[in-house]
Formats: C-alpha cells, structure tokens, sequence
C-alpha cells in the first residue's frame, strides 16, 4: 500500500490533536476543588495540559520516528541533504509558540483577575493618597492595621493591633501588601493568621477566639489576614489553589470562598526551618450553624482556662497528637504561646501545640 | 569520510599539529594552557557531581518513608541545601563553561589560548578550595535555609555554616565572573581571520551569551550576599524585618541573579546540541541565524523575568503580570532551538551512538521541562504550585534532563578530541538507558505530588504520598547506579580505549582539525575556514549529493521543491551536478 506522505501527516495530526484534547480534560492530577476560584485555575491547567501534551507528542513522535526512519546505513558515509533553513518554517515555529504564549498570558491574567488578583493601578494610584495621608497621621510600630487594612472600603474589622504588622501601600508602583483573593466583594468574615515557628495562630477578631486551626463558614467571603512572626511562612490551601507567604514585617492578605463542606490541609509552604515539614494544619470548612458552635465551644472552653482547654478540646486532638512528640523539641510551650498572643485578648484558646 | 569533511582536513592540513607528549603532572599544577585547565575543571566539577549525587541519594533515602526517619531534620535540610548548591556552583555552571567553554571555544575559533590565560588558572584554582570550604560545612552545622538562603530564616539557623556558604557562593561567583570576562574577550578579539560572528560555531554564540548574562548578573548576587552576611555578622538590618529591613528586597536581588544562572547554566549546553545534533545527524544545523540570535534574546529577556520566583511573595499586581508575560514570551526563543533541531535531525543520517542518543534524550527531556515552565508562568497556576513538588519536577527536567543530559552528550561527543581514545559506545547505550528511566522514575511523578499538596524541601510528608515517593526513591537509585557504567568507561577507555582519529566524527568545526589531543597552542599554523561550520553535504560543489532531488514516495525527504524542511527549490544541491546553479536559496 502506498499512501500519500500528506495524508499521513494529515492523520498523525488529527491523532495528536484528539489526544491531546482528551488527556487535557482526563490526567487526574489535581486534588480536589473546594473553593470558588479553583475550578478556574482548573481549566487553566486542563487548557495547559491540551497544549502542553500536543507539544510534548510532537517533539516526542519527531524524535522517535526520526530515531526509527533516518538511521544511518553504516556503510554509508555520505552527508544528509544540505538544507539550512526555510525562513516561512522558520516563521510559523516562532508565531505559533508566540500566540500561544500570548492566548495563554491573557487567559491567565483573566483567571488572575477572577481571582481578584487587582485591579493594579486602581489600587496603587486610585488610593494612594489616601493610604498615604493615613500612614503619615499614624506612629511608631503600633500603628492599627485595620485603619488601612482594606482601601477598598470593606467595613475596618476590629482586628488586633498588636497582632499585625501595618499593610505598606507604597505611594507608586513599588511595594504593597501582597494579596490573593478577590478584594472587590464585601469581605463578610475576617480571621487573622499568624505563622511562626512551627504553627499558625488563628485570631477571630469578633469574638477574640484564638485557635490552631482554622474554621470557616461555607460560601462567604473569607478575609484572611497573614502576617509572620519570626521568618516567612506561607499560608497554602491545596484544595482552594491558592498561596500566600506570610512575611515577617509586614502584613498580606488572602480571600476565597470556599464552597464545598468538608476539612482540607493546611500547609506551610515556605521553608521555615527544621520542622517545617510539621507545620501543617487544617482548615474546617463547615455549616454557618456548625461554624457557630464550634466558636462558642472555644469561647467557653476557653474561659475554662487555658491549661485546661488543651487537655479538653476535642478538636485539636488530634494534631496535639501529633505534634506532642517534639513539641518540646520545637521549645513552643504554653508560656511562648501565651507570650506571643495580644495581651488585648481576654479569652484563649490554647493553638495546636501546647 | 565526507566530502565536506575531507575538503576541511585537506585545507587545514599545514595548520594540524604534532601530538603534545604527555606529562600528567600539569594537572595537578598551576597551568595556563586552556585544555589543562578546561580538563581540570571537566575532572573536579564531575567529582563535585558525585557528591552532589550522593547528598541526592540521601534526600532520596529520607523522602523513602513518609517519617522522618533517616537523618535528623536538620541534617536534612542541610543536605538538599548543600545538594542544590554543589550542584548548581560546582557542576553544572563550572563544567559548562569553565570546563567545556575553556577547552572547545579556543579550538573552535582558531585562536592558541584564551585572551588572559593567568586569569583562567586563576578562575579556575578558585573553585576547588571554595568547594572543599563548602563540604567542610558539615562539621560545624552546615546550611540549611536551601539554596535561595532566605532571610530572616538564613539569619537565625546556624550563623557558621551559613557564612561558611556565603562565603563559598562569593568564590565561585567570583571565578564565574573572570572567566566570563576572558570568554567574551577571546570569543570578541581572537577569532581567525575570515571567520565572522555569523561563521562562528553556536557553541561560541552560547558562550558569548553566556558569559554575558554571568558578567551582568553575578555581582548582583555578591551584593546581596555581602548585605546578607553583614545582617549575619554584625547585625546590621538590611533584610531583618526587626530592625526594619526588608526581606523581599534580599529576594529580588537573588532572583536577579539566579534566574540568569539557569540559562547560564543551559545556555552552553543548548551550544552544545547544536554542535552534537548537526554533525551526527549529518546535515547543516537548520536555521543557523535563528538559533544564534535566540541565545542573545533569551539572554536578554533572561533578565527581566526574575520575579516570578516571587509570585506569592512580596510582589503587587501589576508587577506578576508583567513578569508572567516576559517570562511566557522566553518560551517562543526556546521553542525556535527546539524546533530547528528537530529539523536538523528530520531526513539526517543518523549515526545512532551515544552523543547523539543523550543529544536527542536531551530535547525529549527538556521539552517537558519547558512545558512545565509555561505552566508556572502562569500566576494562577504558580500560585497552587510554587514551592512545590512540580518545581522540583521542573527544575530537574532543566536542569538534570537538560544540562546534565547535555553535558554526557558532550562528554561523549568531544572525549575522542580532549584524550584521544575513543569510549566504548556500548557501555554509552547502557549508560543512557539507565539514565533515562530512572531519571523519568525519579522525577515524573513528581509532578503529581506537588500539584496534589506536597510541598517542597520537608522532611516528612502526609502517607497519602508515600506510594509515589517510593518511586521516586527507586528511580532516583537507579539514577545513582546508571553513574557506573559511565565512570567505568570513562576510567577504562581513558587508559585502554581505542586511540581515536583526529576526527573520529567527519566534523567541520575546527577542534577536529587539530591532533586529537591537540598539542600545545593548538594548531602549527593559522588554521582556514574551507567550509562553514555545518557545511554537510555541500563539499566540493563538483560532486554528487546523494540526495534525490525530488522523491515522490515522500517528497518530505528530498532535497527538491516539495521537501518539507525547505521553501523553495535550491538548485545548488541538486542531486544531478548538473542541474545545479547560483547561490543556495537556503542559506
Ligand atoms: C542524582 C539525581 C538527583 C536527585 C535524585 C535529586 C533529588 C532532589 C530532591 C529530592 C530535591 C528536593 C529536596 C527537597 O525539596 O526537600 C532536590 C532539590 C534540588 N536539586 Fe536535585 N537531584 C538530583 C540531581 C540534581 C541536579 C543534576 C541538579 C542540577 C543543578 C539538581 C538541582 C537541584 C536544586 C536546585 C534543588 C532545589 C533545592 C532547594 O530546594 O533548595 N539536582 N533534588
Ligand atoms: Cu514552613
Ligand atoms: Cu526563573
């Protein structure tokens, strides 16, 4: 049989493009999705996948079959044909990658936007005088956070002042308070975190609760304020496919909604030092009635007293568990932790480690 | 032999040297000759890659079970801190360039020796006292705030051994930068006469931008190391948030720096395949403008892209976009080097042995490297997987399927010039085969961990991830084992092997035109340029190319007007002498 080279190459395309388009939707490689945003980042990888398998099949099929087709004959000593370019080939391998590149940048930077990664300008010029005049009225290292924590006008939530290194807006296009979320909705919910060696410290600022893990009512607006006691963290939700390192000096801030019940991992993400691989917990994500609940458990066991709390609340068990073994070693005791809590909080709860 | 060839040989035959006798005690000394120091560096930054192999095995050896169980986890992360390290500044960097960079660019360009020889052995004696400074680490605590050495971690853990590695990482950036300084002089002022930058072999297009982007970069990186171990010694504050410094300003100026180290470190190595490609597949390189100028714009774009390190840190808005898409747009300069050999290798004549099979397992490699690169351009998609186990998987596509595959290509492709004794292409085969598997076992799944939440550089991970793990263990030892049959040949064919010819591959490039080892100062005389660098299957223009000039079976493969590789019909290599006319469309 002897079919025209076209007409293979027409196939080998049509097979590599069908391939492609099915491994893209079915690689299975991500975990699953339990906040607004992530299935966007989802079909992005997915569309990422499409290409990126095309391309793999291809440059892969090219070597194989040449590895297969142009073998030397080892009695032939004789050179291949002297070809040494073709400036149209050369063009459409460079405008293809280009456009693609380019599709992909402006549907990463819509997703980013879904995200509520900006709007850049708006919030470093649009506010800047403001945030500047504020910055200038306020002194020293105590200055209160939520007097600028949210320029886009969110109700200031009473947070601990203590607690927060200032958010820096620069005055132009240089340093802000990094963020990830979308800021434009109405925050409806704010908890801060702190990371330090080798935990997170969940504040909620309404009711002063602090807790090692970090519980959230299902589809609001979550605020997540960060901030980073002694080196960089970094506050990662696999499942919500978003990231934000906690640096010390200066506060930054994650959002989400999350929308699907259930308790996901919490990570550090940024190595911290030697038990940084510990420094895990996991985020609650449950019923408003639930959520309630919980909250007011904390607030009674913590009333009860800190040393006592530890011994009774059945939710950290299972990470003081964990965590007991070297709990010594790590040298987080109770006193470092009260230590490191806001004296303006009343009532604690004792975090994960004790 | 080839007619192109054989046109070359003939030509440089007043220029071919006598063998140099061998006196194996310059090694070991002071010397100023380029292909003694291009040895020492070839031979001590290999050991460096043993050790560096070995720190991997044991990170391997803990990452078997999901406990930390193996080493302590300061002793961990000590040794993938010091892993990374050797096997950026002591391998890869200082074996691409000052080890190949320094034995092959004088002999490409016909020059006697580099432009500033003392300077070389300088460069070079640096390196094995900076590393051995390095090692010593470990018996005072050695680093463990991973290669980036962020502060304020880098600045709390361990005072002796972090300034132990900054002061190792000043000595190696300081031997990177002289021997760029003595590159670009050499590559710019040395070249014989008649040979222009467009008649230059790629390898030297590589180095030149190379060394361009060691020379502006590097001191970058000393400054802030120098801020740094100021905010260590004596406390100053530059990046201690305590005292009002700014940790992310420390990270700008190591990305500023360290993201032109990797394609300082896969730049030579790209040089490299064209070399290796071109002249086994024995055809022209293709597009040979495209690929010497998309070195210097991937130097260029090179260094704007740094923040994407940086897209969960301390970077606004505007500024992740701008680096997403700078850093999106270096994929299409890659993509024409990838593209054009291909196209080199399509309708060759393959001569299947061991440069060309890690030549080719290079771009098979490399290109999932890219595509994962892509990928983390992405901000969204960065911001689920930075600081991962995908950029682990990433990183070791560039850089292990990238560089180190490049490198054996290399080893196998120039060791005939540099010993004069052939390696055994069997034991090559064997060698690539291990490679190749266990470096796919070792390092694909890989990719699947850090997208389902395994983070990078811990000691002990969830149980859910050990099964992959496990994997990843067994091929990262299979890995180790593959080193063996590389060594034993090397060991071997070094003192039994078969002698090789001055030209054991028909190549043009000038190297070949000299003894194999060259003698001393290289060449008798001047050496020609008979023919380009890639002139296969020109030669002589009198004599028949066995290419038909069309072939209706697959037109694909002819030389003529319906070949896929070329846009119009180019009468100068018909097949039929005479059919041939004028100047080559081609070219
Ligand atoms: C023998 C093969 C190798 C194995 C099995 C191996 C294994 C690993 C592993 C498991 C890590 C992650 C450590 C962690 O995050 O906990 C790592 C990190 C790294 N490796 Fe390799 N590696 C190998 C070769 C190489 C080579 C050839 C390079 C070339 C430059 C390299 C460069 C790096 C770098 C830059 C890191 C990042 C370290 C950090 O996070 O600070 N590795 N390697
Ligand atoms: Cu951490
Ligand atoms: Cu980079």
């Amino acid at each position: 049989m002897n079919i025209p080279s076209q007409i293979v190459t027409l196939l080998a395309g049509i097979i590599l493009t069908l391939v492609s388009l099915w491994y893209g939707q079915n690689h299975h490689l991500l975990p699953i999705a339990a906040s607004e945003v992530a299935p966007l980042v989802d079909s992005l990888f997915d569309t990422m996948m499409v290409i990126g398998t095309g391309i793999f099949l291809l440059v892969n099929g090219i070597l194989i079959y040449s590895v297969i087709k142009f073998r030397r004959d080892p009695n032939d000593d004789t050179d291949g044909p002297p070809v040494h370019g073709n400036i149209p080939l050369e063009i459409v391998w460079t405008a293809i990658p280009a456009v693609i590149v380019l599709g992909l940048s402006i549907y990463s930077f819509d997703v980013y936007q879904a995200e509520g990664g900006q709007d850049p300008m708006d919030h470093s010029v649009a506010h800047h005088g403001k945030n500047h005049t504020q910055m200038a009225k306020m002194s020293g290292a105590a200055v209160a956070a939520p007097l600028i924590a949210d320029s886009q006008g969110v109700d200031a939530t009473p947070l601990m002042s203590e607690d927060l290194p200032p958010k820096q807006e620069a005055p132009a296009l240089g340093t802000v308070s990094p963020k990830v979320g979308d800021s434009t909705k109405p925050t409806e919910f704010v908890v801060n975190a702190a990371g330090m060696q080798y935990a997170w410290l969940f504040t909620y600022p309404d009711t002063e609760v602090v807790a090692g893990e970090l519980h959230v009512p299902i589809n609001r607006n979550v605020l997540i304020n960060i901030s980073a006691n002694d080196v960089i963290h970094a506050f990662w939700v696999p499942e919500f496919r978003l990231k934000q390192d906690a640096v010390p000096g200066r506060q930054t801030e994650v959002r989400f909604v999350a929308n699907r019940l259930g308790e996901y991992p919490l990570i550090c993400a940024e190595l911290c030092g030697a038990y940084h691989g510990a420094m895990k917990t996991k985020i609650v994500v449950e019923s408003q009635a639930d959520f309630d609940t919980w909250l007011q458990t904390q607030i009674a066991s913590a009333e009860v007293g800190l040393d006592r709390a530890i011994a009774t609340t059945p939710a950290t068990l299972t990470e003081v568990e964990y965590l007991a073994p070297y709990a010594k070693e790590i040298g987080v005791t109770a006193g470092v932790l009260q230590q490191l809590q806001p004296a303006a909080a009343k009532s604690v709860h004792a975090p994960s480690i004790s | 032999m080839t007619q192109a060839a054989q046109y070359q040989e003939k030509a440089n035959l007043l220029a071919h040297g006598s063998e140099p006798e061998n006196n194996w005690r310059q090694y070991f000394g002071f010397s100023t000759d380029h292909k003694v120091i291009g040895i020492q560096y070839l031979v001590t930054t290999f050991i460096f890659y043993l050790v560096g192999g070995v720190l991997a095995t044991l990170v391997r050896t803990e990452l078997a079970t999901p406990e930390s169980d193996f080493v302590s986890r300061e002793v961990y992360n000590s040794l993938f801190t010091v892993h990374a390290t050797v096997m950026i500044f002591l391998w890869i960097v200082p074996a691409a360039t000052g080890g190949f960079g320094n034995y092959l660019v004088p002999l490409m360009i016909g020059a006697r020796d580099m432009a500033f020889p003392r300077l070389n052995a300088i460069a070079f004696w640096i390196i094995p006292p900076a590393g051995i400074l390095l090692m010593s680490s470990f018996l005072v605590g050695a680093p463990g705030s991973g290669w980036t050495s962020y502060p304020p971690l880098s600045l709390i853990s361990g005072k002796a051994g972090e300034m132990i590695w900054i002061l190792s990482v000043l000595m190696l950036g300081t031997s990177s930068i002289l021997a760029a300084v003595n590159f670009i002089v050499t590559i710019v002022k040395m070249r014989i006469p008649g040979m222009g930058f467009n008649q230059m072999p790629l390898f030297c297009w590589a180095m030149l931008a190379t060394s361009f982007l060691a020379l502006v970069a590097t001191p970058v990186l000393a400054g802030a190391l120098i801020l740094l171990s100021f905010d260590l010694i004596v406390g100053t504050n530059f990046f201690n948030p305590t005292g009002g410094g700014d940790p992310v300003v420390y990270q700008h100026m190591f990305w500023f720096y360290s993201h032109p180290a990797v394609y300082i470190m896969i730049l030579p190595v790209f040089g490299m395949i064209s070399e290796i490609v071109s002249v086994h597949s024995r055809k022209p390189i293709f597009g040979y403008k495209a690929i010497a100028y998309s070195s210097i714009a991937i130097c260029g774009l090179g260094l704007i892209v740094w923040a994407h390190h940086m897209f969960t840190s301390g970077t606004p808005p505007w500024l992740r976009m701008f680096f997403m898409i700078t850093s999106m747009i270096i994929a299409v300069p890659t993509g024409i080097k990838v593209f054009s050999w291909l196209a080199t290798i399509w309708g060759g004549k393959l001569r299947l042995e061991s440069p060309l099979l890690f030549a080719m397992g290079f771009i098979s490699l490399f290109v999932i490297g890219g595509i994962s690169g892509v990928m983390v351009a992405s901000v969204p998609w960065d911001i689920h997987v930075h600081d991962t186990y995908f950029i682990v998987a990433h990183l070791h596509y560039v850089l292990f399927g990238g560089s180190v595959f490049g490198l054996y290509a290399a080893f196998y492709h120039w060791f005939p010039k540099i010993t004069g004794k052939m390696l055994n292409d069997t034991w090559g085969k064997l060698h690539f085969a291990l490679s190749y598997v266990g470096f796919n076992l070792a390092f694909m799944p890989m990719h699947k961990l850090g997208i389902e939440g395994m983070n990078r550089r811990i000691a002990e991970y969830d149980p859910k991830f050990a099964a992959l793990n496990l994997l990843c263990t067994i091929g990262a030892y299979l890995l180790a084992v593959s080193t063996l049959p590389f060594l034993v040949n090397v060991c071997w064919s070094w003192a039994y092997g078969k002698p090789a010819s001055d030209n054991p591959w028909g190549a043009l490039t000038l190297e070949w035109m000299t003894t194999s080892p060259p003698p001393v100062e290289n060449f008798e005389a001047d050496p020609v340029l008979a023919t380009g660098p890639y002139d296969y299957g020109m030669g002589s223009r009198a004599t028949q190319v066995n290419v038909p000039f069309s072939d209706p079976h697959s037109p694909g493969l002819s030389a003529g007007p319906s070949s896929t590789l070329r846009a119009k019909a180019d009468p100068v290599v018909a097949a039929m002498p005479s059919d041939r006319q004028g100047e080559s469309n081609n070219r």
